[in-house]
Parts: structure tokens; sequence; C-alpha cells
């Protein structure tokens, strides 16, 4: 049965590897269509994948053996993160071990070498995009980990699985906490993954741009695996936003009908998601970069007034 | 109950007629004749309640602690009237303001007046807050009357201040209601003082508490209550003076009878509890810093109006602090001191409105030899400010007098703060007054006709007051004390 | 008394509860004129939802009051508002907020300051009404704070008036509605206030030729020099 369990962490990991292009190429196909343009082809960020692969991979003079190192670390911890969260099943034995603050931190490492390696070749770009994405992680960071202590506070548990189970069983209840934390992480899962209005991953705008400018030098396999790792950082995100706060439908058994479902029900909800993305990404223009930590600092202050009126309105002491 | 209905509906008929009359002069006389006409009925009305007892219909409640600031009330305006018929003629002369605009003062004049009634008069501790805000809307365009900036400024610190503190009053006034939810059989009748007041050992110790600190802080704010004083100053010295002499004999008054009409709900429900006497700590903590700042306040003026003003904050700072107290003698003390402080100060300030007449500036370097030039305005300030000191034979030395024994009685080290209080406030009123009746008058300044028929009323009776209270008032004010000290003091 | 104890529409009142306190975060935080009056009327609009809901929930009489509060705190004030600011050509004023941040922690410890007043109220069967009482006591607080905090007369009135949104919560979540009677006089205050507000912001435009209420200094300068 444990050995069982654990080859469901590798369907997911698998699931999360192949879901993660599709979901990036669901939103770009919507934002064509809102654009009136016909958009690329279902296969687009696959055939990208591959050519990247495929190709030679050039490395700067001045590169030291953390720019090689880095696109394998940045998606391995990303793709670890990617274990921790449930995605069809809450009994994921991966999930079982760590808990939330374990996702933070593998977040948190992949953001490291990431930068460090923007930093590493010694160019203008990847040095202001390391120091830009520093700065929005800086303000991201805290909002994200007191979004999930609301979060950790009602349930009693810092686990995932846990949060989601005590979700499940008490049924509907409309909680303010609950609905400023998602809003905080919202706010925060626009900044960390990159999209409008904080950064534009369709542009190399010198002037604005973050994610970007660090993966700037990289070419060949290295810029294919730091590709892959963003789109999982975005489908993570999205999964994270659907199955923690709309945890109905997962999967709460080892039973193959009840895996069926919980897939069925987390590709439904991740459409829809992509479909709110694409629209508020068509309707909102690109904030000017000194203004990002204002909008930092509203996921900030909303996901404090979600601690706060968790402790005021239903702590109920 | 129809001397009662009268009295309040009057000054309502009298501000929208008066809304419409175009005629300056008629509206002068008209202005006067239904002070008069509410003052007749309010006697009437204190004759029935002093006989027959307190009088409850309509969600109307007269006792005898309302009763008498009721008949304050409509004699200070009546009063008032006298004085302002002239004096805004000559105003509108001067060209200060226009005639529409005293439309809208003697229209404004009789709805503050409503105002003032109907919250002394109602039972409902909602129509209490409605009518107190109501004041202010009314005041606060007479406040900027005469269009300067610096009476702009004046009634925006009052709308703004007052507003906040209102508000605040407003939350206390729905903690209140909150906890008669829980404590009354028939909640819809907890805003009703009465209702409340007769099960007020029901009602949640802690709510009421919390509850009282809003309404202290909010209807303090009204009264004056450093520190939130800011606009009392302001609005006094911008202001037309009748309106400066009803704001501070009347309007600070109102909003002191509501924080005491608060305090006995709230004593009622802490007095089991082992802090029971909070309310009237706050009250007296409030009341003593309030009237020691004023009273070094009073040495930093230079505008005569801003400076008594101060010096009603620093009465009204002693009146909290006496009704804080609580007990008989300083509840009596108390109710004495409201009853002459608004017959003095309004006098002083009709008397300081021929004074700026005369001297043709409020600020006081540039007053000079009013005895001089015009002795019974003069004499009419040297008396009014020597009553408001509580120099002996004034009524103000005899409610000053009892709120001493009382502090000495209960809070013996308290009384020299008082005494200092009291000392630095007289040097700082006396400091000014001397040149301004006795100095050398400058060349050019002449008298104007001055009606002071209203100051030497006031004074006469605060005179009264302070060698022999009459056996109907002294019996009227036990009565009040009473009802809000639980027993008789005579 | 927990949340989870309540209906799903009480639960509901507390969500828009919430929601207003947030809505007063952020009239904290905008520095826009306009845009603040624009979050001043959705937090109105909030309000009159949460009254409705209310109502809905048993106090039938709330209906008028959630009427009320709609068409005074949502449509009436904020046009009135607007169109004084289009008179007084402020459309595009922006102000300055000094220490924002700061401001923002200010006022987050006001939210716990108002909880930790009302700990005290600790009879059971009051602890979801007191829960809710606390949180109208922190909108009220941060109408304060926005009026201690600005200088634009405008952006003042504002705070006064979500201030006033706060009591209304106050008394409509945790005690149903005060009396026919009080609620009207109420929204005959808060009228008449405005409309005066209106008046004085031509007053003090006409003689400071500006709504920074910093410029109206002039009664405190003779107390300065002895």
């Amino acid at each position: 049965m444990t050995a069982n369990a654990w080859l469901l962490v590798l369907l997911q990991s698998v699931l999360f590897l192949l879901g993660a292009p599709l979901l990036v190429a669901w939103v770009r196909r919507v934002k064509a269509r809102l654009q009136n343009r016909r958009g690329a082809a279902w296969s687009q960020p696959y055939r990208d994948l591959y050519k990247l692969f495929g190709k030679e991979t050039l490395v700067a003079h001045t590169a030291s053996g953390v720019f090689r190192a880095a696109p394998y670390i940045v998606f391995a911890s990303t793709l670890l993160a990617c274990t921790v969260v449930p995605l069809i099943t809450v009994r994921l034995p991966s999930a079982a071990v760590a808990d939330v603050i374990v996702l933070v931190g593998f977040l948190a490492l992949g953001r490291f070498f990431l930068a460090l390696a923007g930093m590493d070749v010694g160019t203008a770009f990847g040095g202001m995009g390391s120091s830009r994405e520093m700065l929005i992680s800086a303000l991201a960071e805290p909002a994200m980990l007191l979004a999930v202590f609301t979060l950790a506070m009602t349930a009693h548990s810092t686990n995932l699985a846990s949060v989601i189970d005590h979700q499940l069983a008490s049924g509907l209840i409309l909680r303010p906490s609950y609905l400023f934390a998602l809003m905080g992480l919202v706010l925060v899962a626009v900044a960390e993954t990159g999209r409008i209005p904080i950064d534009n991953p369709t542009t190399h705008l010198e002037l604005t741009m973050i994610h970007e400018a660090m993966i700037l030098e990289y070419s060949g396999r290295h810029l294919a695996l730091m590709e892959w790792a963003a789109q999982l950082k975005l489908m993570l995100y999205g999964v994270l936003i659907v199955n923690v706060f709309l945890p109905w439908g997962i999967g709460t058994q080892l039973t193959l009908p009840a895996l069926a479902s919980g897939l069925l029900f987390v590709i439904g909800k991740l459409l829809l998601l992509g479909v709110i993305l694409a629209v508020a990404e068509t309707g909102l223009a690109k904030m000017r970069l000194f203004r990002a930590p204002a909008f930092l600092n509203l996921a900030l202050l909303l996901a404090l007034l979600g601690l706060l009126s968790n402790v005021i309105l239903e702590a109920g002491a | 109950m129809n001397a009662l209905l009268l009295t309040v509906t009057l000054p309502l008929a009298g501000g929208l007629l008066l809304a419409v009359v175009r005629s300056l002069r008629v509206a002068g006389w008209l202005n006067l004749a239904f002070c008069l006409a509410g003052l007749i009925t309010s006697l009437v009305l204190a004759g029935q309640v002093l006989h027959h007892g307190e009088l409850v219909g309509y969600s109307f409640h007269v006792d005898a602690f309302n009763v008498y600031l009721v008949v304050l009330t409509t004699f200070v305006g009546f009063t008032t009237a006298i004085f302002s018929r002239p004096y805004m003629a000559h105003v509108c002369q001067e060209g200060w303001v226009s005639e529409r605009r005293m439309r809208l003062y003697h229209a404004m004049f009789q709805g503050f007046l409503f105002t003032m009634l109907l919250a002394l008069t109602t039972d409902n501790l909602g129509v209490l807050w409605v009518s107190v805000e109501g004041a202010t809307l009314a005041t606060v365009l007479l406040v900027s009357l005469y269009r300067t900036p610096e009476a702009v400024e004046a009634a925006w610190k009052y709308f703004i201040l007052c507003g906040v503190g209102i508000a605040l009053a407003l939350f206390g006034t729905v903690l209140v209601y909150f906890a008669a939810q829980h404590a009354l059989a028939d909640p819809r009748q907890g805003l009703s003082w009465m209702a409340l007041y007769a099960e007020s050992a029901h009602l949640h110790p802690a709510v009421m508490a919390i509850a009282f600190v809003f309404l202290l802080v909010g209807y303090g704010t009204k009264v004056g209550l450093v520190p939130l004083h800011n606009w009392l100053p302001d609005a006094h010295s911008e202001g037309p003076t009748p309106m400066s002499a009803v704001l501070s004999g009347l309007l600070l008054n109102v909003a002191l009878y509501a924080v005491v009409r608060f305090k006995m709900l709230v004593d009622g429900a802490l007095a089991n509890t082992e802090n029971a006497a909070v309310a009237g700590h706050l009250m007296m903590g409030f009341g003593l810093i309030s009237f020691l700042v004023a009273s070094l306040f009073l040495h930093r003026q230079r505008d005569i109006k801003r400076m008594f003003s101060y010096s009603s904050i620093e009465h009204m700072g002693m009146m909290t602090f006496a009704f804080g107290i609580g007990g008989p003698l300083a509840t009596f003390a108390g109710l004495l001191h409201m009853l002459v402080h608004s017959l003095t100060k309004s006098a002083i300030f009709v008397t300081v409105g021929h004074v700026s007449h005369i001297a043709g500036t409020q600020v006081i370097e540039h007053i000079r030899g009013m005895i001089r030039t015009q002795p019974a305005v003069g004499w009419g300030l040297l008396l009014g400010v020597a009553a408001i000191a509580g120099f002996p034979p004034f009524g103000v030395f005899t409610s000053e007098f009892l709120l001493l024994s009382a502090t000495m009685d209960s809070w013996p080290w308290l009384t020299s703060l008082l005494l200092f209080g009291l000392v630095v406030a007289f040097a700082g009123l006396f400091r000014y007054l001397h040149p301004m009746v006795y100095g050398k008058a400058p060349e050019g300044q002449q008298a104007v006709t001055a009606n002071m028929l209203p100051v030497m009323l006031h004074l006469l009776l605060v005179l009264a007051l302070g060698i022999a209270i009459p056996a109907f008032l002294s019996h009227w004010l036990d009565q009040a004390t009473w009802l809000i000290a639980g027993s008789h003091l005579l | 008394m927990n949340l989870v104890q309540l209906s799903l529409l009480e639960q509901a009142v507390f969500v828009l509860a919430a929601l207003i306190l947030f809505l007063s975060f952020t009239l904290l935080a905008q520095s826009r004129l306009v845009s603040g009056i624009h979050v001043f009327a959705w937090q109105g609009a909030v309000l009159a939802g949460a009254t409705a809901l209310v109502a809905a929930s048993g106090a039938h009489h709330l209906f008028i009051s959630a009427g009320l509060t709609l068409l005074l705190k949502a449509l009436l004030i904020p046009w009135m508002l607007h169109r004084q600011v289009r008179k007084l050509e402020l459309e595009r004023h922006v102000e300055t907020l000094p220490h924002a941040a700061l401001v923002l922690m200010g006022g987050a410890a006001l939210v716990i300051f108002s909880y930790w007043v009302v700990v005290p109220i600790e009879r059971l069967e009051l602890l979801a009404t007191r829960n809710i009482i606390s949180l109208s006591l922190a909108v009220v607080l941060l109408g304060l704070l926005i009026m201690v905090t600005r200088r634009q007369a405008v952006t003042q009135v504002i705070g006064f008036m979500s201030m006033e949104n706060g009591l209304f919560l106050a008394a409509v979540a945790a005690t149903h509605g005060m009396p026919l009677v009080v609620e009207l006089g109420v929204a005959f205050d808060v009228l008449v206030a405005a409309v005066l507000f209106g008046v004085f912001f031509l007053h003090i435009s006409e003689s400071i030729d500006s709504l920074d209420t910093d410029r109206l200094n002039r009664l405190a300068v003779p107390e300065d020099e002895p």
C-alpha cells in the first residue's frame, strides 16, 4: 500500500510536469481569443521545450559553476514543491511528511539560485532582474506566509492535507479570514509567477522585465529547464489556490474512481482559473515597477486582515 | 403636558416662520416674541412638575432634574434674544452680514433652542443624540456667519471635532442599546431612559462601562473637556456674540446633562461590581484636568472672547468633577453651579459684545477704559467677572464653596488642587480686567446704545442666589439631587 | 459561540462586515481623491448589503434602513462629493501620504486595540455580536485615523462618513437596528451634515483658495506669541 502511495506521488509529479505547459497553452489561447487572435496550437509549449532541449547549450566565459547548476536546482526544487501540494487526492504521503513551510522553503531555494544565476554572468540585465526579483519576493514571502498561517490557524495544522481535510469536514462556511487569505494569496501568486500587472511573461522590454532578465543568458536545455520550472510554478500556485480554498471534488480515498473524479475536478477548476487569469491579464495594464511594493503591501495587508479576522471573528475565545 | 409640547414645538414653529420672514425688523421682534412665549410655557411646565411630580408621555420625560434646565434654557434664550435684536441690527447695518444671512441667523437661533429643549425633555437616548447633533448642525453655520477666513476655520474645526465626538457618543449609545437587548423584557424599549433606569441593575456591567467611556468622550467633546476642547474657544470667539452667549450658557450644559443621565445608568449597572465608581472617577479625572488646564490657559489669551471661553471650559470641568464625586452635597453643588454659571457667563458674553462694539476690536490690549467711556458696560464687565471668579456675595461663590466642602469630605487631597486652580483662574481673569475697565480710554472712543437690561437681570439673579436661595428653588434642586445621587441633601 | 454555529446568512453578514473593514483600509491607503470617493461608495453599498442580510434573517424592519443606506451612503453622498470635486476642479488631485506604511500598521494596531476593548464582554450568548462590535469599532477608529492623517478637506469628510458607516454597522449587526425614529433622525443628520460639508468646501476654498486644511491655521497663531 505505501509503495503504491509513493507511486501516486510519482504520478502526481508526472501530471504536474505534463500539465504545466498545457495550462500555459490554455491561458495563451484564451487570451488570444479575447484579443481576437487565433492563438498558437495546444502543443506549442511542448514543441518549444522539445526544441530547446535539442539545441546547443551555450555558456558565457565569465560564468561559474553556479550558472550551470542553477537550472537543475531551480527545476528540482520547484518539482519537489509540487509534490507537497495535493493535486488529485489528499492521501498523499509526500504531503504528509512536508508541510506548507517546506513548500515556501522549496520555492525560496529555487528563487535564491535563480537570482544568483542572474547575477553570475555579470551582465547589466541579469543583475537588474535579480535585484527586482528580490525586492518583490522580500515583500511577497511574508504575505504568503501570513495567508498560509491564517488557514493553519483554522485547521490547527500547517499541513496542507490537514487543512484541506478540515475544509472538507466542516462543509461550506463563509469565513472572512479565508476570503482575505484567498485575495492575498492571489496577489502573491500573480507577483511570484511574474504575470501582469507585476511582470509580463511575453515581452523582453528592458525597462520592466524581471523574470526574463534573469534568464536572458541561458540557452538550450538550461533555458528549457528554466522555462519549464516557471510553468510548473504557475500551475503550483493555481493548484494551491483551487485545492485549498475550494477543495470539493478532490479524492479522499485511494480508489480509482476517487482519483479519476479528483483529476477531472482539478482540471475543471484549473481551466476556470486559467480563464479568469486570461481575462484579468487582458483587462489590466502592467504597473510601473515602483508601484509593485504598493501592490504587495496590499497583499500583506489582506493576509494580515485575514489573520486578524480569524482571531476576532472566528476564534470566539 | 400641553405646556411641555408647546415649550418644545414653539421654537420649531418659530424657526420655520423666521426662515421665510424677509423684514429684519419684524424678524428681530418675532424672535423675541417666540422666546418670551417659550419662557412662559416653560414656567407653567415647571409649576406643574413642581406640584405634581414628573411628567411622562409621548416619549417625553420631565423630572426635577431637567425641568430646571428647561427653564434655564428658555430664560437665557429670552434674554439673549433681547440683546440680539438691536445688536444684530447693528451688525447688519455695518454690512458684515447680508440680510439673507440674517434670516438664516434667526431661523437657526430658534432651531438651536428647539434642539436644546428636545434634548433635555426627550426620554429616548437616540433622540437625545440626534438633537445634540442637530444643535451642532444648527450652530455651525452661525459660527461662520461673518465668512471671514477665521470664522470659516473656526466653524470647520467645530464641525469636524464635534462631529467626531458625537459619532463616538453614538457608538456609546449603540452599546447601551446592545446591553438593553439582553436585559429588558421588551427590547424595543432599549433606548428609553426610564425603562433602562428601572432595569439598570441588570445591564451587562462590562458593556455599560465601555459604553460610558465612549459617551463621556463623545458628549465630553461638546462639554469642552480637555483634551477635546480645541473647538470651543474658536467657535466662541469667531461667532456672533449672541451665539457665544447661548453656546456657553446652554449647549455645554445640555451636553453635561447627557453625560450625567448616562452616568446614572452606568452607576446602576456597576453597583455590584468591584469597580462600582469607575464612571465617577473618569468624570472626576477629565473634569479636574479640564479645570486646571483651562485656568492656566486663561493667562495666555489675547482675545477677550477666547479668554471667557477658556473660563467656560474651566467651569464645565468643575461641574464634571462635581458630578463625578457624586453624593448629595457635590451633586447639589454641581446643579447650582450649572445654574449660576449659565446666567453669569451669558451675561458676560452679552457685555463683551458691547465692549468689543465700543472698542471696535476683540483684542484685549486695545480694549481700554470702559468705565470712563460707558460706565454701565464697564460696571457690567467688572461685576460679571467678579461673579464668575467666585467673589463672595455672588452665587458662584456658594456653589464653589459647596463643592470644596464636598471634596474635603471625600477626597481631601484634591481640595488643594481645586484651590490652586481657582486662584490661578482668578489671577488670569483679573490680570487683564483692570486695564480694560479702568485704563486710559483711547482718543475718540465713544459710547454706544447698549441694552444692559439682560446683563443686570442675570447678575441680580446670581447675586440673589448667592445671598439666599429661595425655598422653591432649593426644594427643586434637592429633588434633582435626590434623583441623581439617591439621597436628599436638605 | 463559534462562527461554525451560525447560520449561513449570519456568516455572510460577518464576511460583509470584514469587507467593510477592508474597504476602510483601502480608504486609508488611497491617495486619489476620486478613487477615494468610489471606495467610500462601495463601502456604503456593502453596508447596505449587510443590513439587507440582517433584515432577511428576521429583523424585517431593517429593509427600510438598508434602502436608506443604499440611497444615502452609496449613491447620494458620493454623488454630492463627486459634484463638489468637479466643481472645485480637484478630479486629478492626488494627495501625498506621509508615512503610508506606518499609517497602515497603525490601522492594524487599531483593529487589535478595538478587539482588546471589547474582550471584557464575556457573557456567552453575546460573543458573536461582540466580535461584530469590535469590528465596527475598528471601522470607526480607522475613520478617525483617516481624518487625523489627511489634510484634504474632502478626504476628511470621507473619513467622517466612513466613521458613520462603522456606527451603522454596529447598530445593525449587534442590535438588529435601532428604533426607526432614531434611524431616521440619524439619517437626516447625516444628510444635513453632508450638505453643510458641501457649503463649507466652497467657503474654505474661497477663503484660503485651497482645500488643504493645514492652511487653516490663522487661529492657532495668536496663542503662540504671548
